[in-house]
């Protein structure tokens, strides 16, 4: 392939891997915003954890890869439903700034929480066997663990468009995000639905933080460092939309991977520029509610 | 009968009057140390190393100090904040009132505090900070660690003597990655050889393909791909090995910094033929190493490896207790400037040291290692080596 | 009328139109008796008075009008580096670096607030964000004026009055710090006091009524938006002149963060919840990494989780509600 067009093309392939990646991690919280009225600036505490437990019980306990996978998203989403019930439930439709600093004390939790448990060092993974090394695709051989990372990822996409397209749950959680009090006077356990949807997304987020551990380092400080890139899709993307942090993470992922590319000297602020004209021109975002 | 009981009193507390300032010759002469380091906050990674080498020098040498001579420790959290930092100092000096200031991970941090110690005259022992004009600062700081001038210069113009005549360099864009760029660029464009291009990423940056996949679009013979210690190195390493750097023929070289020993085992086999420059490896053949590597597995396990940080925090620690040895612990801050700025270790882990009078800054060996396979596992073997290097950027910019 | 008397009436007078009540005396008191009783820890109150002003600063944006943000650093950072440029390049007198820090700031807070204040809720988050961003990654790149990220050193903050030298226990800072802090406090009481600001507290609490009675709501939030970035501009300078350094920590997320954590622990909108959160927050931040400096993040977390479960609306807020039950 020509020297431009191969570039695009890696470009491209890059940029949609590390978008796969915050999508699944930030879909979660887009929709919790949306459905519970909830700034859940914590959110990637679950991913961090989710990384941190596939990583360890890879490199520790050797379990398998996509056991590690299970196991990431299942503990995140176990973890986040007591911390629904007994914390976070309370402040619903609150306070954004009540609910601002609790998640930021949780932050700061998760941080001292995962220095004690597992050291200030950086986490590892190593791709597993069969998916090392590089796929051939005949007029062009790429990375086979990225190449996983896009696959799964779109399954997954695909899994929750349908799903909450030709669900009752999905429909649920629209008919919820539409109009809350609508939804409850037609019987919907909101309550219940709210849980459900937390830990779903806390799960997603632990996949994605575990998947992602190669591009996005699990480190304590994991839950700040990467907060910004979290907002930026939820906030282009729109609250409450599962479609919206797609597309918001699309354009993250690739246009940022473009922009470095290009012109590396400004890449940074491109993308923080792009984000700001972005909602000066849709404050909701390309998906949200007006 | 009153009166000899009396009497007894009397000469008891006489004597004890007397014995008192007999026994005051052997009072404990405490030395205050404060250490300032960064628990907590992006380089705790780095700050566990330091002090882990810190903490190790002194359990093994605390049977060395003088009769009558202890120390104490006064560890505090700068929290990675130079305003903190500055306080802290502050502090430790007009509260607690230490003799010796040591530690700082980073450059901010060390700048701040700099100015203080010159008004408090209190000797400042940098085990890291590695800004070049910052023992410039005041005439009491000294540096046990090193610069980014001296680790990459060497092998920027080493790198021209294997006969490769284009280079790209890509650094991240703050102060630490601006000096590596320019101390490369300075030593392979004096061995003869010609930069393609410079690149510059942010310093929060996830994802390095799009700057390596710019390096191979470019073809040079060799790449300088430098990245601070930690976390950015896992990922710079893993965008190399997906875009196929070293089977695309080109040579990438840089400073301790991508592989650090800790890290190195968790690379996978992508770091194979990669040069480094450093002051420190533990693959590093010297009976001085030998002794440290052991020492250090049995205080934390064999888990545990030591890097750069750790050695660099070792030699401050040393630098500091020959300093009391000396003077048996009771000295003035120009005493300890003056001992100081000669002290010198022939057999430190990383091979001799020694600290230049005129600069307040070490003189080491560099290291040029490639990464190989010894015992199974990756290791930096140490394939040249350059003696005693100054920094070289204090040598082409003199002060004013 | 004697001048005896007519004194007693103008400060009577003055006094009933402030409603200045006694109490409020309290912190000022507190302020002074520190100075006493601790002269050893004076730089940490130095500090820790600069951040009183700039959280005053937030509260004026967050508690009185609404607008939440994540970069206020931006306009403390924007006053932080003109008072340190000035200062490192020949004019270190601090007096006139305040004035200088404060217009910067001001100019900057008025420019981003044009743009992003028609913006609400979590549009108007990102665009606070991406505006301290900017500037923070401008800061970087223009490193050879600020330092970049080795920070701004080789400041020489000339003697107040020339005869007040920063001296190293921090007295002259500590003093400085109190007086400044006052005026500026002043004038935030005054704001919110005034029928400007009521009207600030109406547009917050609703909108479309205030547009409904013709309210200019828009042109009061720039107003206040300006008047609260100089006076973070003026916090950001205190901190440079008393530390003679400026980083770029000055305008980290982290900064605007730590703001806002300690604006809710002390109680938004209550004009003393800076008094109350600031050195509640860096008093318990340096005790706890004194004792354990590797896992206070832990401990600090737990008190911010407590106070927002126990004590809605921070401390002032639990005062409030104790001393609604008093009354019952």
């Amino acid at each position: 392939m020509s020297g431009t067009l191969g570039a695009l093309v890696s470009i491209g392939f890059h940029g949609l891997a590390f978008a796969m990646v915050l999508y699944l991690i930030s879909v979660g919280l887009s929709v919790t915003m949306g459905l519970m009225g909830f700034v859940n600036l914590a959110h990637g505490a679950f991913a961090m954890l989710g990384g941190y437990v596939m990583t360890v019980s890879m490199t520790r306990y050797g379990v398998p890869f996509l056991a590690a996978l299970g196991l990431a998203a299942a503990t995140a989403a176990l973890v986040s439903i007591p911390l629904e019930r007994l914390l976070y439930r309370r402040f619903y439709g609150g306070e954004e700034l009540d609910q601002v600093l609790l998640t930021m004390g949780l932050i700061f939790m998760s941080v001292a929480g995962a220095t004690y448990l597992w050291g200030p060092q950086t986490q590892h993974m190593q791709p597993p066997d069969w998916l090392a090394g590089q796929v051939d695709l005949g007029f062009r051989s790429f990375p086979a663990y990225r190449s996983f990372l896009i696959v799964c990822g779109g399954a997954l996409v695909v899994a929750l468009w349908l799903g909450l397209e030709h669900t009752r749950f999905g429909a649920q959680i629209r008919a919820a995000v539409d109009n809350l009090r609508m939804a409850q006077s037609v019987g919907i356990n909101t309550s219940r639905l709210f849980v459900l949807t937390f830990a779903l997304g806390s799960g997603l987020a632990g996949l994605g933080g575990g998947l992602g551990a190669d591009l996005m380092a699990i480190n304590p400080t994991y839950a700040l460092q990467y907060l910004v890139y979290f907002i930026i899709v939820v906030a282009v993307g729109g609250l409450g939309s599962i479609r919206g942090p797609f597309f918001a993470a699309l354009f993250i992922g690739i246009a940022d991977t473009a922009f470095k590319y290009y012109l590396p000297e400004l890449g940074a602020f491109f993308i923080y520029a792009l984000t700001m004209m972005l909602l000066l021109w849709r404050p909701q975002g390309l998906f949200g509610r007006a | 009968m009153r009166s000899s009981i009396l009497w007894r009193r009397c000469i008891i507390a006489a004597a004890l009057l007397v014995a008192l300032p007999l026994t005051a010759g052997q009072a404990q002469t405490t030395v205050k140390i404060g250490i300032i380091n960064s628990y907590s906050g992006f380089v705790a990674q780095a700050a566990d190393q330091m002090q882990k080498g810190m903490d190790l020098y002194v359990k093994l040498h605390e049977k060395d100090l003088p009769p009558g001579v202890k120390i104490e420790i006064i560890k505090r959290d700068d929290t990675s904040n130079p305003e903190t930092g500055k306080r802290l100092a502050q502090e430790l000096i007009t509260q607690d009132q230490v003799q010796i200031l040591t530690g700082v991970i980073l450059s901010p941090v060390a700048a701040a505090v700099a100015p203080l110690t010159a008004e408090a005259k209190v000797p400042f022992v940098i085990t890291n900070a590695a800004g070049v004009s910052i023992p410039r600062m005041s005439p009491y700081v000294v540096r046990t660690s090193f610069t980014l001038w001296q680790e990459c210069y060497p092998i920027g113009k080493w790198a021209a003597e294997q006969g490769w005549k284009t280079a790209y360099t890509e650094v991240t864009d703050f102060i630490a990655g601006h000096d590596s760029e320019a101390a490369f660029i300075k030593g392979f464009t004096d061995g003869g050889g010609k930069v393609l291009d410079s690149v510059r990423y942010p310093m929060q940056n996830p994802d390095f393909v799009p700057f390596v996949q710019r390096v191979k679009d470019a073809k040079p013979d060799v790449a300088f791909l430098w990245v601070p210690a930690q976390t950015q190195a896992t990922a710079m390493i893993n965008a190399v090995r997906d875009l196929g750097l070293r089977a695309a023929g080109i040579h990438i070289v840089s400073a301790q910094d991508l592989l650090p020993d800790e890290e190195l085992p968790h690379m996978g086999d992508t770091p194979l033929g990669l040069i480094t420059s450093g002051n420190f490896s533990v693959a590093g053949d010297r009976p001085a190493n030998k002794a440290f590597l052991a020492d250090w597995a049995k205080e934390y396990g064999a888990q545990s490896t030591p890097d750069f940080f750790s050695v660099d925090g070792w030699d401050g620690m040393a630098a500091i207790f020959d300093l009391i040895k000396s003077t048996k612990g009771k000295f003035t801050g120009d005493e300890a400037m003056a001992f100081l700025s000669n002290w010198q270790n022939p057999d430190s882990p990383r091979g001799p040291i020694k600290i230049d009078p005129a600069t307040r800054d070490i003189v080491q060996n560099i290291y040029i290692r490639e990464v190989k396979q010894v015992d199974g596992k990756l290791a930096n073997v140490e394939i040249a080596t350059i003696p005693m290097v100054k920094d070289p950027w204090k040598e082409l910019n003199p002060p004013k | 009328m004697s001048s005896e008397a007519t004194r007693a009436a103008t400060v009577d007078a003055f006094a009933r139109r402030h409603r200045f009540r006694a109490i409020e005396a309290a912190p000022w008191l507190l302020a002074l008796a520190v100075y006493v009783v601790f002269p050893r820890y004076l730089p940490l109150g130095a500090q820790i008075l600069a951040t009183i002003l700039f959280v005053l600063s937030a509260d004026l944006v967050l508690g009185y009008a609404g607008i939440v943000t994540l970069g206020h650093a931006a306009f403390f950072g924007t006053g932080a580096y003109t008072a340190g440029l000035l200062a490192a390049n020949g004019w270190g007198e601090p007096l006139s670096g305040l004035i200088a820090a404060a217009l910067t700031a001001a100019l900057v807070g008025f420019l981003s607030g044009l743009i992003i204040l028609r913006a609400t809720g979590l549009a108007l988050l990102m665009q606070t964000l991406v505006v301290a961003t900017t500037l923070y990654e401008a800061a970087n790149k223009l490193g050879r004026w600020t330092g970049g990220d080795d920070g701004l050193s080789g400041m020489v903050v000339w003697p107040i009055f020339g005869m007040f030298r920063f001296d190293l226990f921090g007295r002259t800072a500590y003093t400085y710090c109190l007086v400044v802090l006052f005026l500026g406090w002043l004038l935030a009481r005054q704001i919110a006091h005034s029928p400007f600001g009521r009207s600030l507290t109406g547009a917050r609490e609703n909108t479309s009524r205030m547009h409904a009675i013709g309210a200019p709501v828009a042109r009061r939030r720039l107003i206040i938006y300006t008047i609260s970035a100089a006076l973070a501009g003026v916090a950001g300078a205190l901190i440079a002149q008393t530390t003679s350094f400026v980083g770029l920590t000055s305008l980290s997320l982290e900064r605007s963060g730590n703001a806002l954590i300690m604006l809710i622990i002390g109680g938004v909108g209550r004009l003393y919840g800076a008094f109350i959160g600031v050195p509640l927050f860096m008093v318990a931040q340096d005790r706890f990494s004194k004792i354990d400096p590797v896992y206070w993040y832990f401990w600090l977390g737990l008190l911010m989780i407590s106070v927002v479960v126990f004590a809605r609306g921070g401390v002032l807020g639990l005062f409030e509600r104790l001393w609604g039950l008093r009354r019952r």
